[in-house]
Formats: C-alpha cells, sequence, structure tokens
C-alpha cells in the first residue's frame, strides 16, 4: 500500500463520520442556503475541533458566496475545501535535513500525546532512507520510558543513549548527541517526556535541553516537532503557542488520526501560531506515519462526501 | 483562549444585566456568548447545544423574567445546571464482594496506566490490599511501567511473561489474588480505539469472564469534539460504572467532562491533577463547572453587580419612603431583594414592620408562597398597587385573582397584611432603613454568595411539569438501572 493509500485510509473513518453529517444536510437535492442551513454547516465544522473562530470564517464564507441560493452539496464542499486549503496553506517544508552531517531533531508535547511512539515511526522512515539513526532517551521521569525507547531503537536496529531514572534529562540529550558525532551518524533524535504548557519548571527543562542541543552542533536542533494528540481540542492551541515560545517548535506532527477524531484544531493553530503539520500518526506500529499534504488531508476529508451523495440519500 | 473565554461570558453577563428586565432578544444573545465560551471549552457541540436550550428555557419563564436581577439569575442557572448536569458525585469505589475487580479502560495514552497507580496507592492506604495486573501486552514497555509504578506505590503487580493472550491474564490475576490474600484487583488494560472492533470485543470478554464490580473510562481532559464519540462506543461495549478524568493539572478547560457525562450518565469520580502517584482527587461538579465556564472571575463579576444594585435600590426606596411613600411594588420589591440574602422567614421576620408577614411565609414551600404572593401583586394595574386599601373591591378581587391564579380571598389577605403593614413601615423608615438592611446583609453574606443556591430549590417546585425530553431522558435512566441491577444479579 502507498502512503497516499495508508494516509487516506486513516482518514476514511474520519470522512465517514463526517459524511453523515453533511449529507444530512442535503436530504433533497439542492437546499437553500439559509440560517438554519449555516447552522447545521456550523455543527459539522465544530465537530471537527476546528473551534469557533475558524469555523465561522469558513460559514461566513459560505454565506457570502451561496446566500440565499438553492445550492449542490459539491458547490459548498468546493467552498469549504478552497478555503482549508487555503487555511493550511503551507510551503512544501519537508523535514529540514542539515545542509551537512548531523541532523538533530527534538520532540516534545503534552503527556501520552504520542511522542515516543512517533520517534519509532521517524527512526523507521530515516532507516528507509538508509540514513544511520541514534536516539536519545531524555524522558528520564516517566516510569519504564526509556525501557519503551529502547524496545524500539531494539526492533528497528538503532543506536540508543540513555540515562538513569532521575537524571538530568539534558545530559542525556548532549551525550546522545555526542555519540551520534562520534558515529558520524545521519540523524539524532531526542526523546522528552512528556509534560503540561503551564508547567514552567518543566517548560525551562526543555529549554535548557533546547540550548544544550545547540551549542554541540551548528543550526541544531534542526527540527523540533511538537506532538499533537488528534483528540485534542482547543486546548491544542496553549500547547502549540507555549511550547513555540520555549523551544522554537518548527512544526507538528499530529498523532493518532487514525481514530474518529478529525485533528480540526490544526487549523486555527496554524493560523495563530503558524506551525505546519508535517507529519500524521495512524497506528500504533513503526509504518504508521505518513507525511502531511493540506490538500490531500482536506481531499481525503470530503472524499466520500463528494462521493455519490444522492446514493447516500437514499441509502437511509 | 482562557482570557478570552473570560471576556465573552463578562460582556455576556453585560448584555444580561442593566436592562431591568430580560427580553428574548438580549438573552439569546448572552446565551449565544455562552454556547461559544461552552465551545471553546471542548464542549460537545449537540451537549452545549442542548444545554443552552434548557437554560433558556428557564430563564424565559415568569420566575426569571418578573424577578429583580435578571442577570443573576441567568448566571445562577447556567452554572447550577452545568452542576446538575455533572453531578451527582458519588466517590465510591464499591468495593464490594469477597474480591472485587476494577477494571481500567481507554483510548491511548489517556492515563490508564499512572491512574491504575494512583487507585492502587488509595485502595492500600485505605487499608486493603490491592493487586495490580498488567494486562496490556502490547505497548512496548508497558508491563514494565506499572512494575516500577507499583514498586514506588508498594503495590504487587501480577503479570506473565510471554502471554500473548490479556484476557487470560486478567482470569489468572484473579485467581492468584485471591491465592495470595489480595483483596482488590486492578486491571490496566491497553489503550485501543472505539472503532477498533477486535480490541473492545477483547475487553468485553474481559468483562465477560472476570465480571469486574467497577469499570471505569480514563478520559484525557484535553479531549475536543470526539470525547463523546469514543465514550459512547466504550459504555456501549462495557457498561460503564464510572469516569476518570486526567491531566487536569494544567489550564485544559476540561469541557469533555460535561461531554462525557451527558452521554454515559455514569458519575465522573476521580481527577488526576498530576503525574505522581498521590495526584488524585475527587471530582468536584461544582468546581468543574466554574472551571469550564471560567467563573471564578463571573461570580465576583455577579457578586459586585448585586451590591451596587442593592445600594442603589435600597437608596431609592428609602426615598420614597421618606416622601412618606409605600406601595405593594416597594413592598414586592423588598421582599425579592431580600430573598436574595439568605432565608426567607429569617430576612423578613427582621425586617421593620414584616414580623408578621414573615410569620406567615413559615412553612413547607416558601418559594410557591413567593410566587402566588407575586402573581397576585403582578395581576395588579399601577393603581391598584399604589393604593391597594382603597380601590380594591370585590369585583377587583375576582379579576386579580383569576389573573393570578389564586382565590379571591387570597387576594383580600394580601390587601388587608399591606394595610396593616403600610404604616408601621412608614414609620420605621425614619430609623434608617439603610442602615437596618445593612445589618441584615451582613448577617446574611453567606446565602448572598452562591447565586446558584436558589436555583435549587425554584427546579423542586418545577419538578412536577415535565418536558417530554425530561420525561424520555427519566425514563432511559430507569431503564438504565433496571439493566444494571439484572447486571449486577447475573454477576451474583
Ligand atoms: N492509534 C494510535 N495510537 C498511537 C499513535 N501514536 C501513538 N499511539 C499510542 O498512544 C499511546 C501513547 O504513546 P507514546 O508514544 O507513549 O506517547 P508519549 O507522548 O511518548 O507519552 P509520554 O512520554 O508518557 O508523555 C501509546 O499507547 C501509543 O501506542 C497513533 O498514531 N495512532
Ligand atoms: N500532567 C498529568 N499527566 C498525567 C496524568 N495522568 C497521567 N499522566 C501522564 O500521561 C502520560 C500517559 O499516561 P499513561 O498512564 O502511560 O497512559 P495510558 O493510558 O496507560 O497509555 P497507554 O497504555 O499507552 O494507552 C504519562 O506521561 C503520564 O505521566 C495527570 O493527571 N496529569
Ligand atoms: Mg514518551
Ligand atoms: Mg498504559
Amino acid at each position: 500500500m502507498g502512503l497516499f493509500d495508508r494516509f487516506r485510509q486513516g482518514l476514511k473513518k474520519t470522512a465517514q463520520l463526517l459524511n453523515t453529517d453533511v449529507r444530512d444536510l442535503f436530504k433533497r437535492e439542492g437546499r437553500l442556503v439559509d440560517d438554519a442551513f449555516l447552522d447545521e454547516l456550523f455543527e459539522v465544522l465544530i465537530k471537527m475541533d476546528l473551534g469557533v473562530q475558524a469555523a465561522q470564517q469558513i460559514v461566513e464564507e459560505v454565506r457570502q458566496t451561496h446566500r440565499a441560493r438553492v445550492v449542490q452539496l459539491t458547490d459548498v464542499t468546493a467552498t469549504i475545501k478552497e478555503k482549508l486549503k487555503q487555511l493550511l496553506a503551507q510551503p512544501g517544508e519537508p523535514i529540514q535535513l542539515a545542509p551537512e552531517g548531523l541532523t538533530v531533531i527534538m520532540v516534545c508535547g503534552v503527556n501520552g500525546s504520542g511522542k515516543t511512539t512517533s520517534i519509532a515511526k521517524l527512526a523507521k522512515l530515516f532507516r528507509s532512507q538508509g540514513k544511520q539513526v541514534v536516539l536519545g532517551a531524555a524522558d528520564t521521569f516517566r516510569a519504564a520510558a526509556v525501557e519503551q525507547l529502547a524496545i524500539w531503537a531494539e526492533r528497528l536496529g538503532v543506536d540508543i543513549v540513555t540515562g538513569e531514572q532521575g537524571s538530568d534529562p539534558a545530559s542525556v540529550a548532549h551525550r546522545a548527541v555526542a555519540a551520534a558525532l562520534e558515529k558520524g551518524a545521519d540523524v539524532c533524535i531526542v526523546d522528552t517526556a512528556g509534560r503540561l504548557q503551564t508547567q514552567q519548571n518543566l517548560m525551562q527543562q526543555l529549554t535548557k535541553i533546547h540550548r544544550v542541543i545547540g551549542k554541540q552542533v551548528e543550526g541544531a536542533p534542526h527540527e523540533v516537532l511538537l506532538v499533537l494528540d488528534a483528540t485534542t481540542g482547543q486546548h491544542g492551541i496553549s500547547q502549540a503557542k507555549h511550547f513555540t515560545d520555549a523551544v522554537h517548535c518548527t512544526g507538528i506532527v499530529l498523532a493518532k488520526l487514525d481514530g474518529t477524531a478529525k485533528g480540526g484544531v490544526v487549523v486555527p493553530i496554524r493560523q495563530q501560531v503558524g506551525l505546519p503539520v508535517k507529519f500524521v500518526g495512524v497506528g500504533e506500529t513503526a509504518d504508521d506515519l505518513v507525511p502531511f499534504d493540506p490538500d490531500s488531508f482536506v481531499d481525503a476529508l470530503f472524499e466520500d462526501v463528494e462521493a455519490e451523495p444522492s446514493a447516500a440519500g437514499q441509502s437511509r | 483562549m482562557f482570557e478570552s473565554l473570560q471576556q465573552n461570558l463578562t460582556s455576556a453577563l453585560k448584555t444580561l444585566r442593566g436592562k431591568g428586565k430580560l427580553t428574548e432578544a438580549n438573552m439569546r444573545e448572552g446565551l449565544r456568548l455562552v454556547q461559544q465560551a461552552l465551545l471553546e471549552a471542548d464542549v460537545s457541540y449537540s451537549v452545549a447545544k442542548d444545554f443552552i436550550e434548557r437554560v433558556a428555557q428557564q430563564a424565559t419563564g415568569e420566575r426569571v423574567l418578573s424577578s429583580l436581577d435578571p442577570s443573576q439569575q441567568v448566571v445562577g442557572i447556567v452554572y447550577k445546571e452545568l452542576v446538575d448536569l455533572m453531578g451527582p458525585v458519588d466517590h465510591s469505589l464499591h468495593l464490594r464482594g469477597e474480591t472485587p475487580v476494577l477494571m481500567l479502560c481507554g483510548l491511548q495514552g489517556s492515563g490508564k496506566t499512572t491512574t491504575c497507580g494512583k487507585l492502587g496507592r488509595l485502595i492500600a492506604e485505605r487499608g486493603r490490599k490491592p493487586l495490580m495486573v498488567a494486562a496490556d501486552l502490547k505497548r512496548p514497555g508497558a508491563v514494565q511501567q506499572l512494575q516500577i509504578i507499583g514498586q514506588q506505590v508498594g503495590v504487587p503487580v501480577y503479570s506473565e511473561e510471554g502471554q500473548t493472550d490479556p484476557v487470560k491474564v486478567c482470569r489468572n490475576a484473579v485467581k492468584h489474588a485471591r491465592e495470595t490474600g489480595a483483596d482488590v484487583v486492578l486491571l490496566d488494560t491497553a489503550g485501543r480505539l472505539h472503532i477498533d472492533d477486535e480490541l473492545m470485543q477483547e475487553l468485553a470478554t474481559v468483562e465477560r469472564q472476570v465480571q469486574p464490580e467497577q469499570v471505569y473510562l480514563v478520559v484525557d481532559a484535553m479531549t475536543g469534539q470526539d470525547a463523546v464519540n469514543s465514550a459512547k462506543a466504550f459504555n456501549e461495549a462495557l457498561e460503564l460504572d464510572g469516569v476518570i478524568m486526567t491531566k487536569l493539572d494544567g489550564d485544559a478547560r476540561g469541557g469533555a467532562a460535561l461531554s462525557v457525562k451527558a452521554v454515559t450518565g455514569v458519575p465522573i469520580k476521580f481527577i488526576g491533577v498530576g503525574e505522581h502517584l498521590e495526584d488524585l482527587e475527587e471530582f468536584h461538579p461544582d468546581r468543574m463547572a466554574s472551571r469550564i465556564l471560567g467563573m471564578g472571575d463571573v461570580l465576583t463579576l455577579v457578586e459586585q453587580a448585586q451590591r451596587r444594585f442593592d445600594q442603589e435600590e435600597m437608596a431609592r426606596q428609602e426615598e420614597r419612603l421618606r416622601a412618606g411613600e409605600f406601595t405593594l411594588d416597594d413592598f414586592r420589591k423588598m421582599v425579592a431583594q431580600t430573598t436574595k440574602l439568605g432565608p426567607l422567614q429569617k430576612v423578613i421576620s427582621m425586617m421593620p414592620g414584616m414580623g408578621a408577614f414573615g410569620g406567615m411565609l413559615e412553612g413547607a414551600d416558601v418559594e410557591k408562597d413567593m410566587k402566588r404572593l407575586f402573581g397576585i401583586i403582578d395581576s395588579m394595574t399601577p393603581d391598584e398597587r399604589r393604593n391597594p386599601t382603597k380601590i380594591i373591591d370585590q369585583s377587583r378581587r375576582r379579576r386579580i385573582a383569576a389573573g393570578a391564579g389564586v382565590e379571591p380571598h387570597e387576594v383580600n389577605e394580601l390587601v388587608k397584611l399591606f394595610g396593616m403593614m403600610a404604616p408601621q413601615v412608614k414609620e420605621m423608615a425614619g430609623l434608617g432603613m439603610r442602615d437596618r438592611m445593612k445589618k441584615i446583609q451582613e448577617l446574611q453574606r453567606g446565602g448572598f454568595l452562591d447565586p446558584g443556591a436558589k436555583m435549587t430549590r425554584q427546579k423542586k417546585s418545577t419538578g412536577k411539569r415535565l418536558s417530554a425530553q425530561e420525561k424520555k431522558q427519566r425514563r432511559k435512566e430507569r431503564e438504565r438501572q433496571l439493566r444494571r441491577l439484572k447486571r449486577k444479579k447475573r454477576r451474583g
């Protein structure tokens, strides 16, 4: 299965849920775009976790384009898709590799969002590109966090640098980067403990890890990825803001998009913080990672809505 | 985000305040802002919508529209409804029977394993002998994680090396617990998606075979709109007994608490407030409601508005009394105002010339009496209110009684009472009404600070007239309880 197919499959469940909603709006052939219609549309968008502001913007767009007209489904979805694509538009940034030598990637996020698993996925991706990878287990706090990453390292056949439980995470990060430099590795990925952005001491600790890495390699860390749980609601905006303040995040990994959550909070995040989504997590194995592409994200979201809406209408 | 919510609510309140009475239009705008606040707090769209509709229904009722301070009442109702929706509290773990089993389940990374350790610690602290079971055989390092946590809290952990079937682990663990004298079993299951049929089936099998006394869903406080989908699916597969919400130590508004409670109906038992194993607290709906609404400030605002309003109103009344004027309108205001200060009889008997009236109000349902009383006054013409003793004759009495839905003699009683009271009140005015009221206020400050307190009583009095929707909900609840009973029986 190709990457894009898998991506689409992950999103299919999401789309199915969404479909029923949008199709509800079109029980008859075409519908008048009135307040009731726009309210229902607002509901659909809110349920994608887009947030009030972004949803209102889109509704406004539809109001202006279609007001008091009888429309076909595709007219409306076309407008919404265009708006969403516009909102998510970003320069095509793949992972920023160091121009030469070691690339350091730091991974951060709130508790349980999927950091460690995403690192395993990234490691696998780099391995498949023939790159040598070293992992830094700088979560020295959570019970068995080191063991978790070590098991992945063993499965994937990559090196790992660990520290004692409770030891200074910055020093583990330092040793990991040093080991990667010594081995002449291509990529070093540093795991960090989950933390809530309101915990100032822990955020400072994160800043320290960032600083330590920066002193070892020119331009490092080259990527600072914020792992965001796709089930997260509007709290995700505050996560993006504060983690970016602390460690200059360069992008998002949107994990757990294989559920029914829509991950729509990446839209207001893009608007307010500017962070682009770089990868999407669609499962618990090391293969379940796909690069994010806003156009296919939006298309996949609406794919089934646009396919045979009338047939769906008849089946109810 | 936090600030914008506060701003929203503050402006919502402003819309509702200072206009004397609520019109449907100004309330709609205010409630729209409340709805927006709920959505931004990640309350599910449908849940927020139902909620707002219910509040609107209550608020447009006569009680609020004819009351003195509608803003306070609307915010009070919003708050109170939120508290009601997330209650009632039940912090018991229901550790009945010989070796009760407690099962934790939920989405990936929600905090099951950590919560298992926290509960183990709590149960051991209460003098029981818990056994924690490592039934997550899937996630790398899950078993070790629970083992380390077990060491940290001094609770034994059951695990099986090389085992691949979590159902077997759970079954064996219960046997092992009985053999080793452990008297509570805690199952830490693997995280799973609610749409993963196979894994959901696996949970159901564990439930069937091990028959846990309690099944808890562990929910991340940061969850957005999807909370209703997953909670519903877990509840359908397992019939949950409770919810534990984690990661509330941050600034997540935790609107998911409302969503999850609304779709499952099961009590929220505990909240996780940190990564450390003592960071588990009992759930309190009132605190959660304040959190979702960002209400700390709103309450202060209500309080301030109230104080200002009372002072102005008191000054105005005093003016009128000085001028020798005292009408049923003044009387009505006085009574309505004092009810905000605390238990009605107490306050009223302390008012000048009102001793007799307070006695009359003593009895079962003060709120109901108040409603009748106000109903009578509201059915009068301005002239009648200004001069009741002089102009209310038999035919007017009948008309007023019909309008208020009371017996004519009740109208008569009120008019007589007023006739007795008015001269006394006018006399007392010279002594400084303001000082008297101030004193009362000080004495009653406790009740004054709780705008929701009144609402409970008001709700009770409408208990007989359930809407179709409420009836449906009650029926569902009864059916649910029945199912539960049956299930308990099945378990023996
Ligand atoms: N379904 C699904 N589960 C995932 C995905 N990514 C991670 N998970 C699961 O989510 C849970 C948490 O993942 P971790 O990688 O341990 O998360 P973390 O952010 O490192 O957690 P902490 O270090 O404790 O803060 C695990 O059970 C993972 O298997 C995903 O894309 N899809
Ligand atoms: N801040 C905070 N973190 C918590 C809380 N509860 C759990 N965590 C953290 O959340 C992350 C995930 O917790 P786990 O207990 O591993 O979650 P889980 O549900 O067992 O995860 P899986 O088994 O992978 O599905 C860890 O980093 C925990 O330390 C809480 O109340 N507050
Ligand atoms: Mg981790
Ligand atoms: Mg776990």
